[in-house]
């Protein structure tokens, strides 16, 4: 049966303990390199010195995921917190897919690559029919279409482009 | 009336206008689709309003924040699920109104509800800033200094049962805001010799990997819901018909929602909270609360969109944000070189007063908008969620890359991004990171100043206002432990009320051992001495 402590947790248990001891040490970790990381300002006050607020932000992570781990109603380790790190872990793909993203838009341009990147991952999650994969190839065109040539956000041109004829590499440039 | 005419003047632009349009009806419908929410999509536009004007770039943003909760109010009653985490309460009593044949009632009572109460804290707000503009000068360093910190640590007592991580958490994000170069003394802080962190880690890409590219993880990691949605019937005005009959809860539900707004990290739940409970408490008919009750229904809506507009104030009158939005358009600000705080309401009120306005328009025009297109728009609901992912997976990449074309900001917004979802997977709350690094970043700058002119530690507390959030602090520290001591004491109460002994094997073993030796004692006795 469930003690009082544990009725009372806010959140699900899987993976509590995982997290916990990991935030908490990573902060230990840091702390002890603040010598190393930060410089003490002779003559300067404690408020001014350039240690103060990493120190602040360290000491808080270390006392209260401390306390948070200390007071966690549960020690051991369960198949449940298992499962809860393999999800965790999937999530790597998706880092993955958008870090390949960003490594291929300035070689082959933005338009090319959002136009592929969306159909694929589309058909990656299970999406295979005909007409997902054309909206998915739509709505990477109109996100193209929105930030790029409308909005003008600042998103270089690909390598690819320079093999465009004069007048059509200097629109893509500047539009797709 | 000068500063009113001005602040009609900066409004009357085409851009302006369009800005309006597009925000108010990319808000709602961003708001209508479960899963995305005004934080992602501002986190996603935000780079793309740095190279339009400020009061541009702010109306698009308010747009999306003030009427996203109008949207997200659709789903929360036609399926049981809130659009936006602040309409979970709408599902409350909304939800059992659309399973017995009333959804059009509903919607439109959330809907005039909504308006109510964003325009009831508009002209609240419009009403107040001559006074605001006469504190907002008295706030010095050591002032803004004690607000942040008192807008942190109410972030973290407002978190019940998770302070403790959200202190952590908050933590985190001072510790964030501090890596890079330190701008005084010009010495590196945790860069590691690493040439990218050398500038720091920038506030959008945190927030976009917080927000949007965790969301993506986990509606890409997740399932696509079957949704059923209700054939709509009725009159759309009947709301308004509905509303004037409840106008106590109304007025008062509003003026929460504005109260709350206005206190850093306190927000629409709380607002929310306290004003259900005070129409329940109040009404005539009680047990009809969480069974489709009107008056529930109106008190969840009219305070939460009576919130935006209210939490506006400390972040334009002392430049410090009270919740993840308003932290996200401070950026907006600084970018273009418009300082919020004291300095804005003394010299370009002009420019409140028509934030002020932008926001009582995009009322009306949602409103309008909602009345005629709602059967058009619940549509949006029935976008698969994994899809959602892809789509927002993609648009994350336009706000991280068009910042500064870096691979490195690209990187930690997706390590960021695994760190948000590990936080959702748990039930912890993201928003003190935020606001810690915002927050934190202030007190840093504001601290070093004040205490430039500091003798004794007095001296920090000696001014009127200074010493009123000192006290403040005070108080909010000394509630919490209370808080935290009268739980304590009640887990020991129940511990000890279910205290039984051991159902072991062993326990009871020995327990029968302990029966049979007395048995046997006795009987040992009995022959011996009778």
């Amino acid at each position: 049966m469930a003690s009082e402590k544990e009725r009372r947790f806010v959140g699900p248990r899987r993976g509590q303990i995982y997290f916990s001891v990991v935030f908490f040490l990573v902060g230990l970790l840091l702390l002890s390199q603040i010598t190393r990381q930060t410089r003490w300002v002779e003559n300067t006050q404690l408020f001014a010195q350039p240690r103060f607020w990493p120190a602040a932000g360290l000491i808080g992570i270390v006392l209260l995921g401390g306390l948070y781990l200390y007071k966690l109603p549960w020690r051991n380790i369960t198949v449940q917190d298992r499962i809860e790190i393999r999800i965790w872990v999937s999530t790597l793909e998706y880092v993955c897919w958008f870090l390949g993203y960003v490594v291929v838009v300035p070689v082959i341009g933005y338009l090319p690559a959002t136009l592929i990147f969306a159909p694929l991952l589309s058909w990656r999650i299970g999406y295979r029919s005909k007409k997902m994969l054309w909206i998915s190839a739509m709505f990477g065109f109109a996100t193209v279409l929105l930030f790029k040539t409308m909005l003008s956000v600042q998103i270089p041109g690909g390598l690819l482009y320079e093999y465009f004829p004069t007048m059509l590499r200097s629109i893509f440039i500047q539009y797709f | 009336m000068e500063v009113l005419a001005s602040g009609i003047e900066i409004l009357a632009r085409w851009d302006v206008l369009v800005a309006l349009l597009v925000g108010s009806v990319g808000g709602v419908l961003i708001g209508a689709i479960p899963g995305v929410g005004p934080a992602v999509a501002i986190a996603i536009l935000l780079p793309a309003t740095f190279s339009m004007d400020p009061i541009v770039g702010l109306t698009v943003l308010l747009g999306i924040y003030g009427s996203s909760m109008y949207g997200g109010a659709i789903p929360a009653i036609l399926i049981n699920t809130p659009g936006t985490a602040v309409n979970a309460l709408t599902t409350y009593d909304g939800y059992p109104m659309t399973t017995r044949g009333e959804p059009r009632r509903a919607l439109s009572l959330a809907y005039s509800a909504s308006f109510f109460g964003g325009i009831f804290s508009v002209i609240c707000l419009i009403l107040f800033a001559p006074v605001l503009a006469k504190i907002a000068p008295l706030f010095g360093s050591r002032e803004i200094f004690l607000a942040a910190l008192l807008g942190i640590i109410l972030v973290v007592v407002a978190h019940r049962g998770q302070s403790m991580i959200a202190g952590a958490l908050a933590a985190f994000g001072i510790f964030i805001q501090s890596i890079g170069l330190e701008p005084v003394k010009y010495s590196q802080r945790y860069t590691f010799d690493q040439p990218f962190l050398q500038s720091g880690v920038n506030l959008i890409v945190v927030v976009l990997g917080l927000f949007a590219l965790s969301q993506a993880f986990v509606l890409l990691t997740g399932d696509d819901q079957k949704i059923r949605l209700t054939k709509l019937r009725g009159g759309m005005f009947q709301g308004i018909r509905e509303l004037a009959r409840h106008p106590r809860v109304a007025a008062v539900s509003a003026s929460f929602g504005v109260l709350m707004g206005m206190v850093p990290g306190v927000g629409e739940f709380t607002a929310q909270f306290i004003s259900y409970t005070y129409a329940q408490k109040t009404s005539k008919r009680p047990d009809d609360f969480g069974n489709g009750s009107s008056e529930g229904l109106i008190a969840a809506e009219t305070a939460n969109n009576a919130v935006p507009t209210a939490a506006m104030v400390p972040l334009l009158a002392l430049g410090i944000p009270g919740e993840a939005l308003t932290a996200m358009m401070l950026s907006v600000f600084y970018v273009h070189n418009v300082v919020p705080g004291p300095g804005l309401f003394q010299n370009q009120m002009d420019f409140v007063v028509a934030l002020y306005l932008a926001l009582m328009i995009l009322n009306v025009l949602v409103f309008l908008f909602l009345l005629g297109a709602t059967n058009q728009l619940i549509k949006v609901v029935l976008i698969p969620n994994r899809f959602l992912g892809v789509c927002i997976l993609t648009l994350s990449f336009v706000g991280v890359y068009s910042l500064r074309n870096s691979v490195s900001d690209c990187m930690i917004a997706a390590v960021f991004g695994m760190f948000g979802f590990i936080l959702k997977r748990l039930s912890m709350p993201v928003v003190p990171i935020i606001l810690g690094m915002v927050l934190g970043g202030i007190m840093e700058v504001k601290l070093r100043a004040s205490m430039a002119r500091v003798k004794t530690p007095y001296d920090f507390i000696d001014r009127p206002v200074a010493m009123i959030l000192f006290l403040t602090i005070l108080f909010i520290l000394g509630m919490h432990f209370w808080r935290i001591l009268q739980e304590r004491k009640k887990i020991k109460e129940a511990e000890w009320l279910t205290k039984h002994r051991s159902t072991a094997f062993g326990g009871v073993l020995s327990r029968r051992k302990n029966l049979l030796l007395r048995a046997k004692a006795k009987m040992v006795r009995t022959r011996h001495f009778w």
